[in-house]
């Protein structure tokens, strides 16, 4: 029996059982991490998870179930359950569920991979972290972390309309961190970032960051932090490098155009939005240099895929051009509810959770400057980079962010070294003040984005670039 | 069932490698969740699990790994491959050897109600909450989830545990205001849809049209749901053995840290606790003080954190990635006021969650009454700053009356010093059971009155 008759077998039984439409995702997942404090490995772990979760739609609800059985029987059991729990769904009704039209998609897609990083001995990982946390620790850093994570996911997906697609989407990445912990305070300062960096492909991500190059300087720089001023506090001129632009993307952006938050299904966890769908193609969001692509096609990116996880193939389309707002991220569900006639953001965290809708790889197009460029075209302000911390409202819409380090600028020439920046705003009137950008873009991937109940952690992309913003207010402490 | 895999894992592992210290955890898993939005629901999820957990200390060298898979060959790959991984990494000294025999406080609770409860009961609990509300409209989940656990290592321990969860949460919205109630037990009839239901519109519908009010410290009352939020950033910045350890945690053992009135212990095994009665290292656990009249007199560790500083493990090994965050007091309580010859905890009137916040609330000459914190994160763990939002209804008070909405604000606020000596005015005499977002335990946690709260933005910024 392959995994295709499994989902078929689950699809088949919750048409039996009353569904009206029924879809089924058969999935193998492996996953393997390591970390490593202070020259020592502290965990490796290596999962292998498998199982079946079949959807469907009974009259105007949904159900959904999921075992890790993937026998025909178990499947067949699974597929009916789906379809009791989605009757039940009808004691407390809503309008009628619809799909937006999606004709039956057939395919493979794997991303590229060159070298398959659970091939990699873990001798070689382990020392890999166990020396440049070494490196760290030795220079002068109190705590130094250091880890990677590698998943390896095979789907099978089928639904009564005649889907029958195959993925093979490989990812890892990883990063370090040092941190100084003075008599009142604790400094961080990471690499490539303290979330990271993480991209579907294979082991020549983690080469490419060159960890060991970066070990001394991140320990020199977060002991430097203790030492540093604080950063000012007041209204000033803020450059962000990219790093900590893909976060506000993610936070400010990413998140607000999720159809599902838009029409209020995740108004009491994860919140609404602000983005009002009446004003979608009649709202500006940005500067005219604004252009945000949701894009999962991008080659490396963390977000990619070839299909989501209810069949819609990969395809781009702008959520933001030139700062007007155009585009969501959607289900074939809430994009009928919308009335919009495009889905492809929905996807799964592991084949016991719902598919939901979520980010893929949302981020900026290239601008025309320069880093170099925003600091000599700035008379009075702070740049400021890597991501300390992230708060930001249940519409999306007023955050406070914090970095890892900020330097003063001045007659445009970076000055000081300041410790604790934070900056905080509104999302469109940030996004509005938004005057310079680079044409550097780096695809930034988080792996830990929270979604969803049963919670989910997520997979997203966000290309992104440094950029300058006018009157932020800067400095907010406790 | 589980007893017998656990068993056949350990058997497996001796004949591969003798002399292996090796931990099994089997965890089973039936959970459902029924959400609601725009009052109906629309998603509707159960699934059924099985995971089987290895630990592996072999030649000086520790690996881990889990299955789904529980048939011989999943069984087999499981071990060879958690072997194969730990004689291929870099050795391990600071290994703390395995949980020995020890017996356990108890059982679990189990209550039947809930290992039955379909996705009707789920749906009649949601029904209720929604038709309370009046015609508000309404979003949130039910849950309910069973769980058992076997741990077996090769030092002889043999753990077994049960616990049962059921959770209703939910808003009531009115023109852009929402309100909440939440609740969550180990029995099914501890929970009402129908008072939940009632509260979260009370609190809507006192909600409509916020004034905004200007940055700055106030006095405060915190509800249960927002107090909950403290409480688990002590537990997971300050009381943890890590990050004591590593000395990025306010706690300082010995020390009067907190106001005199505050006592905060971790309890996961009374009566109505939820949760597992020993860790995920096989540990017993045990109601564990933290701070006792304002003292720091203990923090949680695991075998590691314990054997770091030379003591034992508490009972608080998690499951853990990265081993950044380390053991942590998953079943805090923030100890009530003695409400000895005290009236009985009952609903009121009005946008207060209960009559204790509304005593608090009449202590209160000029302050804010906040129902709940949303996106805390940690600027700094080693002063415990913390920056958010509030959520779900904001009033004024003023001369003991709440006298009008407010609009959500951000604040940037050490959590230690919000509780510092002198800081905390009044404590409720009741606490309130609320589960983790993330994992089977719950959180028990009385309304607060605080003498200073920063607030360092409005909702315009």
């Amino acid at each position: 029996m392959t995994e295709f008759d499994a989902a078929n077998a689950a699809v088949e039984a919750a048409l039996a059982a009353g569904a009206r439409y029924a879809d089924a995702r058969v999935m193998h997942r492996r996953h393997e991490a390591m970390s490593a404090r202070n020259g020592e490995v502290r965990e490796l772990v290596q999962d292998e998870d498998s199982g079946l979760g079949v959807r469907a739609l009974v009259g105007s609800g949904w159900g959904f179930f999921a075992v890790p059985d993937v026998s025909d029987p178990a499947a067949r059991v699974a597929g009916a359950r789906a379809a009791e729990i989605a009757a039940a769904s009808g004691r407390v009704p809503g309008p009628a569920a619809d799909l937006v039209p999606l004709s039956a998609q057939s395919g493979s897609w794997a991303n590229e991979c060159l070298v398959d990083p659970l091939d990699v001995p873990l001798s070689v990982k382990g020392d890999l972290l166990v020396g440049v946390t070494g490196q760290a620790h030795r220079q002068g850093a109190g705590l130094a972390e250091a880890s990677y994570q590698i998943w390896d996911t095979r789907k099978w997906f089928t639904s009564s309309e005649g889907h029958r697609i195959d993925q093979h989407i490989r990812e890892c990445g990883g990063g370090m961190s040092a941190i100084a912990i003075g008599e009142g305070e604790t400094q961080r300062r990471s690499y490539p970032s303290y979330h990271g960096q993480f991209g579907t492909g294979g082991w020549e991500l983690v080469d490419r960051m060159d960890l060991p190059a970066h070990a001394i300087r991140i320990a020199e720089e977060a002991q430097a932090l203790l030492r540093a001023p604080q950063c000012p506090a007041g209204e000033t001129t803020l450059i962000l490098g990219d790093e900590q632009m893909a976060l506000q993307i993610h936070e400010s952006v990413g998140h607000a155009i999720e159809l599902d938050r838009i029409l209020g299904w995740e108004a009491a966890y994860a919140g609404t939005s602000w983005l009002d769908l009446a004003r979608l193609g009649n709202l500006t969001y940005g500067s005219e240099l604004m252009n945000i692509v949701i894009d999962p096609r991008i080659p490396g990116a963390l977000g990619s895929f070839g299909f989501d996880d209810e069949g819609s193939p990969a395809a781009a389309r702008y959520a933001v051009r030139e700062g007007q707002w155009v585009g969501v991220l959607a289900g074939r569900d809430s994009a009928a509810v919308a009335g919009l006639d495009y889905a492809g953001s929905v996807r799964a965290d592991g084949w016991a959770r719902l598919p939901m809708v979520r980010m893929t790889n949302v981020g900026l197009e290239p601008g025309p400057h320069s880093l170099e460029e925003m600091i000599e075209a700035t008379g009075d302000g702070i740049f400021m980079e890597y991501n300390r911390s992230i708060s930001i409202d249940d519409r999306r819409l007023n955050f406070q962010f914090g970095c890892e380090v900020g330097y003063e600028v001045r007659n445009g020439k970076l000055g000081r070294m300041v410790r604790n920046p934070t900056y905080t705003g509104i999302g469109p009137q940030f996004w509005q003040s938004m005057d310079m950008l680079a044409s550097t873009v780096v695809p930034w991937g988080l792996s830990n984005c929270g979604k969803g109940q049963p919670f989910q952690v997520g997979h997203t992309g966000h290309p992104a670039a440094a950029a300058r913003f006018t009157g932020v207010r800067v400095g907010v402490r406790g | 069932m589980s007893t017998q895999l656990a068993a056949t894992v350990l058997e497996l592992v001796s004949r591969s490698a003798p002399g292996a210290e090796a931990e099994v955890v089997v965890r089973r898993e039936d959970l459902a969740l029924t959400r609601f939005a725009n009052s109906h629901i629309h998603q509707n999820v159960a699934d059924a699990s099985v995971t089987v957990r290895l630990r592996l200390f072999v030649d000086g060298r520790t690996a881990a790994g889990s299955t789904t898979r529980t048939d011989p060959e999943g069984l087999r790959g499981l071990v060879d491959r958690t072997l194969a991984a730990a004689r291929l990494t870099p050795p391990d000294p600071g290994w703390p050897g395995l949980a020995p025999p020890a017996p356990l406080a108890s059982a679990g609770t189990v209550d039947a109600a809930v290992v039955s409860a379909g996705p009707v009961e789920r749906a009649d609990l949601v029904r209720a909450f929604v038709d309370a509300a009046g015609g508000l409209t309404t979003a949130g989940f039910c849950s309910t989830r069973h769980m058992t656990m076997t741990l077996a290592n090769s030092a002889g321990q043999v753990a077994q545990g049960a616990g049962t969860e059921v959770v209703l949460d939910g808003v009531a919205r009115l023109d852009g205001a929402d309100g909440v109630a939440r609740n969550s037990a180990a029995r099914l009839s501890a929970l009402d849809g129908a008072v939940l239901g009632a509260r979260a519109a009370a609190k809507a519908r006192a909600g409509a049209d916020p004034v905004e009010l200007p940055s700055g410290r106030y006095e405060v009352v915190l509800e249960p749901t927002a107090v909950y939020d403290m409480v688990q950033a002590l537990g997971i910045y300050g009381f943890g053995g890590r990050a004591v350890n590593d000395r990025h945690s306010f706690a300082r053992v010995g020390q009067a840290q907190l106001d005199p009135s505050v006592s905060l212990v971790d309890d996961p095994v009374g009566p109505d606790a939820i949760g597992l009665p020993f860790d995920m290292e096989g540990t017993p656990k045990r109601r564990l003080a933290l701070v006792s009249a304002g003292v720091t007199v203990a923090v949680a560790h695991d075998r590691r954190t314990g054997a770091e500083i030379g003591a034992q493990s508490t009972g608080h090994a998690v499951l853990d990635i990265d081993d950044r965050s380390g053991p942590q007091p998953a079943n805090l309580r923030l100890c009530a006021a003695d409400q000895e010859g005290e009236p009985a905890v009952s609903e009121v009137d009005g946008p207060a969650a209960d009559s204790e916040v509304a005593r608090l609330v009449a202590g209160v000459d000029r302050g804010v009454l906040v129902t709940d914190h949303w996106y805390t994160r940690v600027l700094d763990p080693r002063t415990l700053v913390m920056t958010g939002l509030t959520r779900n209804g904001v009033w004024l008070i003023e001369s003991g009356k709440i006298v009008r909405p407010v609009r959500n604000m951000r604040f940037t606020q050490s959590y230690p010093e919000a509780l510092g000596p002198g800081a905390v005015l009044a404590i409720g005499r009741q606490g309130v059971r609320l589960a983790s977002k993330y994992e089977v335990s719950s959180t028990v946690v009385p309304a607060l009155r605080l003498a200073s709260w920063n607030f360092t933005g409005g909702a315009s910024g």
